[in-house]
């Protein structure tokens, strides 16, 4: 093996020691450059750790990602974090180990091949003459580069991965503190914004004297319109921030578009317009052609636990603590904003609420660092509000998919004709030279947020993720027209495009079977090669008991869908049942799952469970609020999400592949359980609800249509 | 009612100098260092800072300090004896109930308010219970399993 076949992470961060350090206590510390957001992530890294180091998984101590000793391995999303940061980790444990069994060959005189490893121990044949990891300390050098010294352990060797070993921090979540929110410094003040009330409102006049004698203020912090208060305690910074509003004017514009007509907003922006595919030949006789348009609404991360940062500014050092997606990008961001040396920063990683995306982390972090930048020696802890949350964070953006396809005389799609409409995804620290943190947008010298990127298709996309089917047709046109406005702060949500484009792909599909004459599962199948997706089809059909007899009373129904996230991750098949009377209410999901090589299959399932749990919540409730000035969706009630009693059970067939790659899960589920419950609405009432979320309103609107 | 007040809290008496509308969570969090019980929406809406009052759930939001005096307030670090996990608990770390976890104590303090008035729920009573708990990563069903297996094996 060379090091050309080194994981791309690992390559650009190759210094073994940087990675796992041997503790005197017998146990191992393992420094990832992925960050844990309620996905698990680390415990599996942990335990690829465990299974190369050939130790208890118990001794695996995780360090979290931290700009001044961590690798870099750039951003936690996409799903990548098994492929990218798992597979760097794998690597540089292999050729530890090995580094290890050449001293301990030395030391035992014995040769290296008939060396065997039982948790931590090396020996011959006699296991109490060997020696440890701890007693060989002193002989190995993790001081050096990873080249390929030695591969990785074959999967049929395995005895930790593909087992469901615990994670290591659900302890700390059950019993008591266990988030960045819970840290406390010595000497911590609390600080909070007083946001404009709209994305671009002026401030014209503001009386801070009021404020500044109310109880526990420390100090009022003005920059053009960014306006932040320090007190002593949270309840005062509250307080404090609460007068703010009422001692201030603004001048606001009425900038945004109609909530209630999403479709023509979106139509009528200038485009950047991409050709994603095109394809033709000559083929049948077209038997019938058939058009549709789908859309999406704005939608909130709406993370449960607001936002939240620490900073500390301190002999010109400032320390940061975030739960950001991407440490470095954020670092270096700060360093752009603030006019520092990014090594004049440390930002460290601490867990925050779950993350479903780009939400308020990074922009919290510069709220706290403007705070503690005029706040010399102590250390200022900011939490967003609730309605901070709703009314800031970038919103998953809304999309309008068109769709015109014709099936032949034999049941097969001839063409098919798609054109996608939205924003672009990807607005996270770090992609453009041009720093786009809130706060940013509000100081005196005023940075205008860039519009979000889109990754290219190769590397997963953004608004083009799954815009492509991964159905064979003879004839197949997919254009993307990115708008270059952005009158909503937009980005990255769980499965960024692929969301809405499989929500369209797939309804899509059903509503050509039924000009077809054909089952929709049966369907797909005849329009799919490859083998693993005709299997999670086989599988979820057989688990749910599919029908294709199966005739609606009207109320109850089935529905299935199927996607390959980004068209080369986890396969995804779903079926739902729906019970639809004065709402629609899922009943029941299936789904089978493909992910090649499985780490932790509890893990797995985990992720999977709340994907389609999200999913339903996005489907059947979701819609972000707005005015023509403000953002109103400001809690829970304006934007209610899937309660206990509206989650349905959900039954998931993992199809393990030890011989293929691991892929990630945690967005695979979103799109197919969408366009499920649409097609089981659709096949319990003979109604098609193209336009998201499946409320009262729009299905009734549908039934109209 | 006038400053200093007197709050019981899992057991211990404290005094606590603040301003008497100042919400529970608030003295919990940044007084006691109490740091499991969480900020969510400041509204009593999604149940992250569920507390035991009396044996009520109810959300430390929105209770103001004058009204803890003389009340029995449990949090969720309460909830476990020295060296022994409550059953909640260690059934959450069974069915590895978490996602992100932001949510998980007040679902625990919610489940035990239940539990203690009504040891033997329906699925469908605990589920009720838990509606105004809000859980953003879609972890529902592990929550109800977990508590599901508290009833079963007591």
């Amino acid at each position: 093996m060379s090091s050309q076949t080194l994981p791309q992470y690992l390559l650009s961060n190759s210094r073994l020691s940087q990675r796992v350090s041997f503790n005197e206590d017998q146990t191992i510390t393992i420094r990832p450059g992925k960050v844990e957001i309620g996905q698990g992530i680390v415990s599996a890294i942990a335990q690829i750790a465990a299974e190369e180091l050939e130790i208890n998984y118990s001794r695996i101590l995780i360090s979290p990602v931290d700009t001044s000793m961590s690798p870099d391995e750039g951003a936690t999303s996409g799903s990548r974090s098994i492929q990218e940061g798992g597979e760097s980790m794998r690597y540089a444990c292999a050729e530890i180990r090995h580094l290890f069994l050449e001293a301990a060959a030395i030391k035992l005189r014995l040769p290296i091949d008939s060396l065997k490893i039982n948790d931590g121990m090396i020996y011959g044949d006699q296991k109490e003459l060997g020696v440890s990891y701890w007693d060989l300390v002193g002989d190995v050098n993790l001081d050096i580069d990873a080249n390929g010294r030695a591969s990785p352990k074959s999967p049929d060797a395995y005895k930790v991965i593909g087992s469901s070993v615990p994670r290591k921090d659900i302890l700390s979540k059950v019993t008591g503190a266990a988030f960045l929110h819970d840290i406390s410094l010595p000497g911590m003040l609390h600080g909070r914004i007083a946001r404009p009330p709209s994305f671009h409102a002026k401030l014209v006049s503001f009386d801070e004297t009021p404020i500044l004698t109310m109880p526990g203020v420390k100090r009022i912090i003005r920059d053009g319109s960014f306006i932040g208060v320090v007190a002593q305690r949270e309840e005062e910074a509250i307080k404090a921030m609460m007068a703010v509003e009422k001692h201030s004017r603004w001048i606001e514009s009425a900038a945004l578009p109609d909530m209630n007509n999403i479709e023509q907003f979106l139509l009528t922006q200038k485009t950047e317009d991409e050709i994603l595919k095109e394809i033709s030949s000559s083929s049948s006789p077209t038997r019938s052609q058939i058009s549709s348009t789908f859309t999406r609404p704005y939608l909130a991360h709406a993370s449960i636990g607001p936002s939240c940062a620490l900073a500390w500014w301190h002999h010109n050092l400032l320390e940061v603590w975030s739960h950001s997606q991407s440490i470095y990008a954020l670092r270096d961001e700060l360093a752009k904003i603030i006019n520092l040396d990014p090594q004049q920063i440390i930002v460290r990683h601490a867990e925050g609420s779950g993350c479903y995306g780009h939400n308020g982390a990074d922009d919290v972090a510069l709220d706290a660092a403007l705070l503690a930048m005029q706040m010399d020696g102590s250390p200022v802890r900011v939490q967003w509000m609730r309605e901070d949350e709703f009314a800031w964070e970038p919103f998953g953006p809304a999309t309008l998919v068109k769709l015109s396809g014709s099936v032949n005389t034999d049941g097969q799609i001839t063409d098919w004709h798609e054109e996608i409409w939205g924003s672009r995804h990807i607005g996270r620290p770090g992609r453009q030279p041009q720093p786009g943190l809130l706060a940013a947008w509000h100081v005196s010298k005023g940075i205008e947020p860039p519009l979000p990127l889109d990754i290219p298709l190769a590397a997963g996309g953004g608004s083009q993720r799954n815009a492509i089917p991964y159905y064979e047709f003879p004839n197949c046109k997919v254009v993307n027209h990115s708008i270059q406005s952005m009158p909503l702060r937009s980005s990255s949500l769980r499965a960024l495009g692929a969301h809405m484009n499989i929500f369209a792909i797939e309804s899509f599909m059903d509503e050509l079977a039924e000009i077809a004459n054909a089952d929709p599962v049966e369907f797909r199948l005849r329009h799919l090669k490859d083998e693993r997706a005709i299997a999670v089809l086989k599988a979820v059909s057989s688990k749910a008991n599919w029908n294709k007899d199966y005739k609606s009373d009207g109320s109850k129904g089935f529905g299935v869908a199927f996607a390959r996230y980004k068209n080369a991750g986890c396969y995804a098949a779903v079926i739902v049942e729906v019970f639809v009377a004065e709402i629609v209410k899922v009943k029941k999901v299936f789904a089978a799952i493909d992910c090649g090589l499985i780490i932790n299959p509890d893990g797995v399932l985990n992720q999977i469970e709340g994907g389609i749990v999200q999913s339903i919540s996005w489907a059947l409730k979701e819609q972000l609020q707005f005015d023509r000035t403000r953002i109103t969706s400001l809690n829970w009630e304006d934007y209610p999400i899937l309660t206990f009693s509206e989650v349905p059970p959900v039954e998931i067939e993992l199809m393990n592949r030890p011989s293929e790659p691991a892929l990630g899960v945690g967005e695979g589920v979103t799109g197919p359980v969408a366009a499920a419950i649409a097609n089981a609405v659709a096949n319990a009432m003979g109604v098609r609800v193209r336009n998201l979320p499946m409320t009262q309103d729009n299905v009734i609107k549908a039934m109209g249509a | 009612m006038s400053n200093p007040f007197n709050l019981r809290v899992n057991g211990v008496d404290y005094v606590i100098s603040a301003d008497q509308n100042t919400p529970l969570l608030y003295i919990l969090r940044n007084d006691l260092q109490l740091f499991g019980t969480r900020f969510g929406c400041g509204l009593g809406l999604c149940g992250s800072c569920s507390v035991l009052i009396d044996g009520q759930k109810m959300h430390s939001c929105d209770v103001p300090l004058w009204d803890c005096v003389g009340k029995n307030i449990v949090t969720i670090e309460g909830l476990a004896k020295p060296n022994h996990l409550h059953a909640l608990q260690q059934a959450f770390i069974d069915e590895q109930a978490a996602q992100c976890g932001y949510c998980v104590s007040g679902i625990l303090i919610t489940a035990k308010a239940l539990l203690d008035q009504n040891p033997n729920p329906s699925e469908a009573e605990i589920r009720e219970a838990l509606d105004r708990n809000l859980c953003r990563c879609g972890t529902h069903n592990r929550f109800v399993r977990a508590i599901q297996k508290v009833i079963n094996s007591s």
